[in-house]
């Protein structure tokens, strides 16, 4: 049984991992080489996706969202594998016919997303039900941003988890953007965990940069679908310090907010740091040593990336059907 | 074995039945089946036949999900025009899926929609929307006209790995044909030549396939002898058939029950047009419902589909050409 200590420097060394990967995809964007389509980064939400992916077990799946490289490697899915999808390359995970708006990879229990936001839901409700009928005991965790939480599919399918008690777990990530506007903008009321209220069960609010909080608040909800209890619905708060894509300038963010955000008081990564220093899980001199070995494994998935081979012409007709 | 005469309803059904019994993840859903496969009930029970809410976006999703899960649904969707609900879950995600995970995950399910034309519905419940499907890379479109090939392709369909579109017509439901006592499939794919002819080749998707049948009954009295072909799939497409029998006939005429522009009747003549360009001895037509939405009064209604008569017109002005 793993040591509480070891799991939460694992978690730490995890954040650190995707900070430090979403910088690496930036720079190779920017300097547009070997990355030319635009990335949608998750920068300032590592709390969220560690803190969730650390209390599911193997067998469980997570449906991402659109800002989902995070999310993909906190779930366990393969860097190299990531970055080779990335730039397009055959030994991708979806041998570079996916991309970063659809990373698929059933092994790791990662649903592949689209760029349509919300409907991924549904099918992620679709695959509960399955593990409710084949009583496998897995949990599937549903990913939706506070810019998608208006869409009717989420409660057509929210309606259907509550009827049928399915084993899964609703979670917005509330950054508090939607591409170029304050999501707050399109809510009549800003409470959202009413939004699930009418179907059986409220949500729960969580500082999504805690993530030890967003682990705690996680941990429960799952492990009430995984005891039959029927769906749950979190509402992880946290910023989205990236601006929506790499192409957009990030002109409408309000003046002196991103700096706010990026404070030792609210950047998840670094409010965790300061928690293990602190409690002395992790010293003080680690966190150097802990930056370089991660940006170690990045550099060699971009090597690999770099060095991997096109898909060959014929791989355009391949894989239509099965 | 001897063959039964039974309707495409109970041909529909046998199908389901002996797909659920056969394969315990075969599962089947929408609203209101649970009334369509009473009798089945006891044997499947409510986890296997399952009554959804009214949701054609959220049954599809499901659906999707729970194959991706590892089950095989069947959703039926009932009239279809109301899968235009659940387009963004059937073109962005259902059709790609396999292909955007570069292999990795299949997408076993079945949707199951009716055509309901000439039944005074309307406009909204009365469009026969093949073309949109058959559009799409990814998905298989079956639209079967007798009770042997609509159980043999449903049969097909749920064993496949792919994400199919089967289309049944309310109105073929009663017509009765030989079916085997036994366990047979009709191979995804493969059009059947119904009628074999000589002067004519007449292509026919579901209830036009009977009434070119029919036309072509009256033809032969006026030396018009018309080969009939069903394509049964209507993607993917079996054009070998269909050219093999113009190089026989040299003239196309294709029957259609939907509306006429980028509808499945011009895939097959642009098809037409690039295997059997040599072998034509006329120009293709085709023959399709008018170019309006579905009236609700029998007087217009009547006007809209193509009927045997119709296709005895054109056939003899092809045959004049």
């Amino acid at each position: 049984m793993e040591n509480q200590d070891d799991k939460y420097i694992d978690m730490y060394k995890k954040m650190v991992l995707i900070r430090e990967f979403e910088k690496s995809i930036s720079k190779l964007y920017k300097e547009g080489k070997y990355i030319k389509n635009t990335q949608i980064l998750c920068t300032g939400e590592e709390g969220v996706a560690v803190g969730l992916n650390a209390a599911l077990k193997r067998g469980d799946w997570i449906q991402n969202a659109v800002r989902d490289h995070g999310m993909f490697l906190a779930k366990g899915g393969d860097i190299k594998s990531l970055m080779a999808e990335i730039m397009g390359r055959a030994n991708g995970c979806c041998k570079g016919k996916g991309g970063s708006y659809h990373l698929d990879d059933p092994e790791a229990g990662i649903l592949g997303m689209c760029s349509i936001l919300a409907t991924p839901t549904s099918y992620a409700t679709g695959v509960a039900f399955a593990c409710k009928q084949k009583k496998n005991e897995h949990v599937v965790v549903s990913l939706i941003g506070d810019g998608a939480i208006n869409y009717g599919i989420f409660y057509e399918v929210v309606n259907m988890a509550a009827l049928w008690k399915l084993p899964i777990v609703y979670v917005c990530v509330r950054n508090q953007f939607v591409e170029m506007s304050y999501s707050e903008r399109y809510f009549p009321d800003q409470d959202l965990t009413k939004r699930t209220e009418p179907y059986g069960f409220k949500g729960i609010e969580v500082d999504g940069n805690d993530v030890l909080a967003m682990y705690d608040v996680s941990s429960q909800a799952i492990e009430k679908a995984r005891r039959g209890g029927g769906p749950s619905f979190i509402v992880a708060n946290t910023y989205r310090a990236a601006n929506h894509t790499e192409k957009d300038p990030g002109l409408y963010r309000k003046s002196g907010e991103l700096e706010i955000w990026t404070d030792e008081n609210h950047d998840p990564l670094l409010r965790f740091q300061s928690y293990l220093i602190k409690e002395e899980i992790i010293p003080d001199y680690e966190v150097e040593a802990i930056k370089n070995a991660n940006r170690k494994i990045i550099n060699e998935a971009i090597e690999y990336a770099k060095n991997s081979p096109w898909p060959e012409p014929q791989a355009l007709y391949e894989d239509i059907f099965a | 074995m001897t063959d039964r005469i039974i309707d495409i309803r109970q041909a529909i059904k046998e199908a389901i039945y002996e797909e659920m019994k056969r394969d315990p993840s075969v599962i089947f859903m929408g609203q209101d089946v649970s009334f369509q496969v009473q009798n089945m009930l006891p044997e499947f029970g409510t986890e296997r036949i399952i009554d959804t809410p009214f949701n054609e976006p959220g049954e599809v999703g499901i659906a999707m999900g729970a194959a991706i899960g590892g089950l095989r649904p069947i959703v039926d969707l009932h009239f279809f025009d109301f899968i235009a609900l659940a387009m963004d879950l059937i073109v962005n995600h259902i059709a790609k899926y396999h292909y955007m995970s570069g292999g990795k995950t299949s997408i076993p399910l079945v949707i199951r929609v009716s055509n309901h034309v000439l039944r005074g519905a309307g406009a909204s419940q009365s469009q026969s929307l093949e073309a949109w499907f058959a559009h799409i890379p990814g998905l298989i479109t079956i639209m079967p006209s007798t009770p042997y090939d609509a159980k043999g392709l449903l049969k097909s369909a749920i064993r496949n790995n792919n994400p199919v579109i089967f289309i049944d017509h309310i109105n073929l439901n009663n017509t009765k044909g030989p079916v085997p006592e036994g366990e047979y499939l009709v191979p995804i794919g493969k059009a059947d030549i119904k009628r074999k002819g000589k002067d004519l080749t007449i292509v026919a998707t579901q209830s036009q396939v009977i009434n070119s049948l029919n036309a072509a009954e009256k033809l032969i009295h006026e030396g018009i002898d018309c080969e009939v072909i069903d394509p049964r799939t209507l993607i993917p497409l079996d054009m070998e058939v269909i050219t093999n029998s113009i190089k026989k006939t040299h003239r196309l005429l294709v029957v259609n029950e939907s509306t006429p522009t980028c509808g499945y009747a011009a895939e097959i003549m642009a098809r037409a047009c690039e295997t059997a360009w040599e072998f034509l001895d006329a120009p293709i037509m085709r023959l399709t419902s008018e170019n309006v939405p579905i009236p609700h009064s029998p007087a217009l209604e009547s006007l809209c589909i193509p009927d045997e008569e119709k296709i005895i017109e054109k056939a003899r002005k092809i045959l004049n050409m």
